[in-house]
């Protein structure tokens, strides 16, 4: 009967009523904060996992493309272009008006000092990520000689630039370094 | 359905108004298990697990899902993808340790439901029908684990699968072309692996749909009791929320601090180590168990170790492996006539000398004896304690039962659940109760009109 | 009616099958028929019980001792590697080990790979990247090793067995294996903690074997606690990472059970507390 008294008291004690109050809320927001830190892993699982992500970076050798020739690697699961540019296709680029470009970048902008002839892009329209043509022998090079995208009709210039078509920006430059003359390490 | 002191839901804004009209859900929801569903004030911890099992369905289905995303059902990756869980995918171990140690915990929150069913006869009338729900639930849940149990691949995954479907090839004529059409193969492969990872991620969306059912059930009459006395008046019940949902939480909080230092401390303490051994369809493990929560029906299943022949002719009638199936499918299987196996008006273990004897005795001695030697080696004395507690148990559900329930005299009941409260039995004791007027005293004898246990169906 | 009388029957029926044609025939057998035999290597098994002070990573507590790994790592690699893959663990996981990530790839570098050249179609062998996994091993002899990568998960109490089984070798007592007719078949090794005491793998580890750059203690038992450690890490690489949410995550869980159960009774306060 020890309790009675204490719950008549609970309903009408001001001070009774304030820490019933404080005590459910304590306990609904704890369990609150407990299903929401639920959410970390159930969400956190569909990230990258450790072996894509360790999967990253590619190495590349560079050594066998000679000037006008173009490779086709691997970078992420997605179409990676390696293309080591003639001297006239270098002077081409740097012939355009960056000004007039809709995504405007210099050669200079998506090359490497010192490796200015090879030019590293990701092989993935920036329209709506279908592969362009242009890597492969006898593959159409589009109007500006660099790559033609057929989804769509984008064309991209020697140093894939956008320069025709629907695609709102150059061909991405992915982080890259040169570990050596011959290597390049992607990513 | 319910009674008529339950409180009406009243939308209170604009928006739940307008919702009550078109979709009346929170309406449902306050019904089911909300304020407007009255429930006995008198429950014990042992009415909490309902909620926990519906708690852990819902855990299973949640990791499962995700896990899903992972895992690929091929014999050739499936174990690899399984060790990628483990070791890549960002919290892919929580993941994995929470999925097969849920598996477990529902065991255990289910088999506490099940016992309580069994004590406090919860399944007699007029609950039969959520009764017979709940043991459709059981056998869905058993092969929805059995078949979840095969997906990673391992030895025991593998023997698992080769000697459970092997199982029904104990079926005269038809098993062995039964056993090729389960497994898609004349061992467990590839179509076998892939069919029970399609079935392991159906069956607990069913099994969803049948607790839906089973609570359907539950609010025609009501929750059970532990007086077994229904419910008279309004003072006999609380709304189930606040009351009844708070201490869920509590209940709840408890089994997860337990559920919680299995996963992060003791995550390989419930499975076998021979599952971290990818399957060899060459090599057999030295002693082939299922999971702990089927032990006791696999020593059911092992306990027959002798053909049914005719003496002296060399006749087999029914040969030791069938024996042990049907008994194995027997012993769950007469969970859906118990409603009409157990003849007592009275419901309450509480309330019934006899009964509880047995049960205590019997019953609970009997399961813990058929556990035990479910999970040992099929080696003398084990094999002969699995014999003993297999009769026992078909006498106790099947003989025992009706019989008590026949000869036994129980003791008066309490003339309504408030009265059970108060101590309304106790002379001396009456007092009290604030709110609640104390109600006379009335020693109802079992089969009166008046005293609220189970009418007569006879 | 029927339906009780129904099971009374079956019930009976069952109990007198049960009785008559599995129980007595089992109980005779049992009292006067042949004893079952025990395989004789039964007489010679013991029980390990693991690293005196046991694991660093044992227990609640446990943390990972990363020399004990890095150790553990180099006897793998000069001792079990020849005949043991460990084709679940890929190079980068060292880094876990404490090495650098160009350690990693250095470490990488010294293993091959098989791969197929795709210009000439060739079998060839290419130094390991860090994103490869340990390489299979071809093994030549009879019966195939198991992978390491999860044998201490794959085994009751594994890093103990680990650790009990490279130091079980030895001989059977001889009068012993006179008297039950024991004989270690050919080919075969005696190990007392392995579980059928005859082991084909021969005594991997000998005192001094693997040289350590630390100049750390190099007998057999140092060696296979070393790579027992290691061969957990290997099991479980979250271990220690598990047992650290673990105690987050119950000691949120006391509070807020705390704070429900003080709700819960604040909710009951009004409620008379109930007899059954």
């Amino acid at each position: 009967m020890a309790t009675e008294p204490a719950a008549t008291t609970d309903l009408t004690n001001d001070d009774g009523v304030r820490r019933r109050d404080w005590i459910h809320i304590a306990a609904l927001s704890t369990a609150g904060v407990g299903a929401a830190s639920v959410l970390l892993p159930l969400i956190s699982q569909m990230s990258p996992s450790a072996d894509v992500l360790a999967a990253s970076s590619t190495d590349i050798d560079v050594s066998a493309i000679q000037p006008g020739q173009a490779i086709k690697a691997s970078f992420r699961k997605q179409p990676l272009f390696v293309r080591r540019l003639t001297p006239a296709e270098v002077e081409e680029a740097n012939k355009v008006d960056v000004a007039s470009l809709r995504d405007p970048q210099t050669l200079a902008d998506r090359t490497k000092p010192g490796h200015e002839d090879m030019l590293i892009t990701m092989g993935v329209c920036t329209h709506l990520g279908c592969v362009p043509l242009g890597a492969a022998e006898g593959e159409s090079k589009g109007d500006f000689g660099g790559y033609f995208c057929p989804c769509h009709g984008s064309h991209y210039d020697t140093a894939a630039r956008i320069r025709k078509g629907p695609a709102p920006k150059n061909l991405v430059v992915p982080d890259y370094e040169f570990k050596s003359d011959t290597v390049v390490r992607v990513g | 359905m319910s009674f008529a002191w339950a409180k009406q839901y009243e939308p209170q804004t604009a928006v739940t108004k307008w919702l009550d009209e078109k979709l009346p859900l929170p309406r449902l929801v306050y019904n089911a298990v909300g304020a407007g569903y009255p429930v006995p004030r008198n429950l014990n911890y042992m009415w909490n697990f309902g909620v926990l099992a519906g708690f852990f369905l819902v855990v299973q289905i949640v990791t499962g899902v995700v896990l899903a995303m992972h895992y690929a059902a091929n014999g050739l990756v499936a174990f690899a993808t399984v060790e990628h869980i483990m070791r890549d995918v960002n919290y892919g171990w929580m993941l994995r340790y929470a999925h097969a140690n849920g598996a477990s915990f529902f065991f255990i929150v289910i088999y506490m439901h099940i016992f309580r069913g069994f004590f406090y006869s919860s399944y007699k009338a007029p609950r039969e029908m959520i009764w017979l729900l709940g043991v459709v639930i059981f056998l869905l849940m058993m092969a929805t684990a059995f078949m979840g149990y095969v997906l990673p691949w391992g030895q025991m995954s593998f023997w698992g699968a080769q000697v459970i479907t092997g199982l029904f090839s104990a079926i005269p004529l038809v098993g062995e072309p039964l056993q090729v059409w389960l497994l898609g193969g004349f061992a467990p492969d590839n179509a076998a692996l892939n069919r029970f990872f399609s079935l392991h991620f159906l069956l607990p969306f069913v099994i969803a749909g049948v607790v839906i059912l089973h609570i359907w059930a539950l609010h025609i009459p009501g929750s059970s009791n532990p007086t077994g006395v229904e419910v008279k008046q309004e003072s006999d019940t609380v709304p189930f929320h606040p009351y009844y949902t708070a201490k869920d939480g509590f209940g709840l909080g408890v089994v997860l601090i337990l559920f919680m230092t299995m996963v992060f401390f003791l995550p390989n303490a419930l499975g076998h180590p021979d599952n971290y051994i990818e399957a060899n369809p060459l090599s057999t493990p030295a002693h082939i168990v299922p999971e702990w929560y089927f032990w006791p029906f696999y020593a059911i299943l092992r306990a027959f170790t002798g053909d049914l022949t005719i003496p002296f002719t060399g006749i087999t009638l029914i040969p030791a492996k069938l024996l042990g199936v049907i008994a194995m499918f027997g012993s769950i299987l007469l969970w859906f006539i118990l409603p009409w196996l157990d003849k007592s008006p009275v419901r309450s273990g509480h309330y019934r000398p006899l009964f509880r004897k047995f049960f205590w005795f019997g019953l609970i001695p009997c399961m813990i004896a058929l556990f035990i030697c479910g999970g040992a080696p099929a080696e003398e004395p084990y094999v002969i304690i699995s014999q003993i507690a297999t009769a026992y148990y078909f006498l106790h559900f099947l003989v025992i039962l009706p019989i008590v329930s026949q000869i036994e005299v129980p003791k008066p009941l309490p003339f309504s659940i408030t009265d059970a409260v108060l101590g309304g039995d106790k002379p001396g004791s009456t007092s009290g109760g604030g709110a609640i007027p104390p109600e006379s005293v009335v020693e109802g004898l079992p089969g009166t009109a008046t005293d609220g246990s189970l009418q007569p169906a006879e | 009616m029927t339906i009780r009388l129904g099971g009374i029957i079956a019930g009976l029926g069952i109990t007198l099958v049960l009785l008559f044609w599995s129980l007595l025939p089992g109980a005779y057998n049992l009292a006067f028929g042949p004893k079952p035999e025990q395989q004789p290597s039964y007489a010679f098994y013991e029980h390990g019980h693991g690293p005196k002070g046991g694991f660093s990573f044992d227990g609640p507590f446990g943390r990972w001792d990363y020399a004990q790994l890095q150790r553990g790592y180099q006897v793998y690699k000069e001792v079990c590697a020849g005949c043991h893959s460990l084709k679940f663990v890929a190079f980068r996981n060292l880094q876990q080990l404490g090495y650098t990530e160009n350690e990693v790839a250095a470490e990488a570098a010294t293993w091959t790979i098989p791969s197929i050249d795709p210009t000439t179609g060739d079998k060839v062998e290419n130094p390991g990247k860090p994103t490869d996994a340990f390489p299979p091993v071809y093994y030549a002899g009879q019966g195939v090793p198991p992978d390491l990568s999860l044998i201490t998960k794959a085994r009751h109490d594994g890093s103990n067995y680990v650790y009990d089984l490279m130091l079980g070798y030895g001989e059977p007592d001889p009068a012993k294996a006179a008297k039950v007719g024991f004989e270690v078949p050919d080919g075969l090794y005696f190990n007392k903690h392995f579980p059928n005491v005859t082991i084909a793998m021969p005594a991997p580890l000998s005192d001094g074997q693997v040289t350590f750059a630390d100049g750390s203690p190099n007998t057999t038992a140092d060696m296979a606690k070393d790579v027992a450690a290691f061969l957990t890490w290997t099991a479980e690489p979250s271990l220690i990472q598990r047992k650290q949410t673990g105690w987050f995550v119950i000691g949120f869980l006391l509070f807020a059970t705390t704070l429900a159960f003080l709700s819960y009774k604040q909710i009951w306060a009004g409620v008379k507390p109930k007899k059954r």
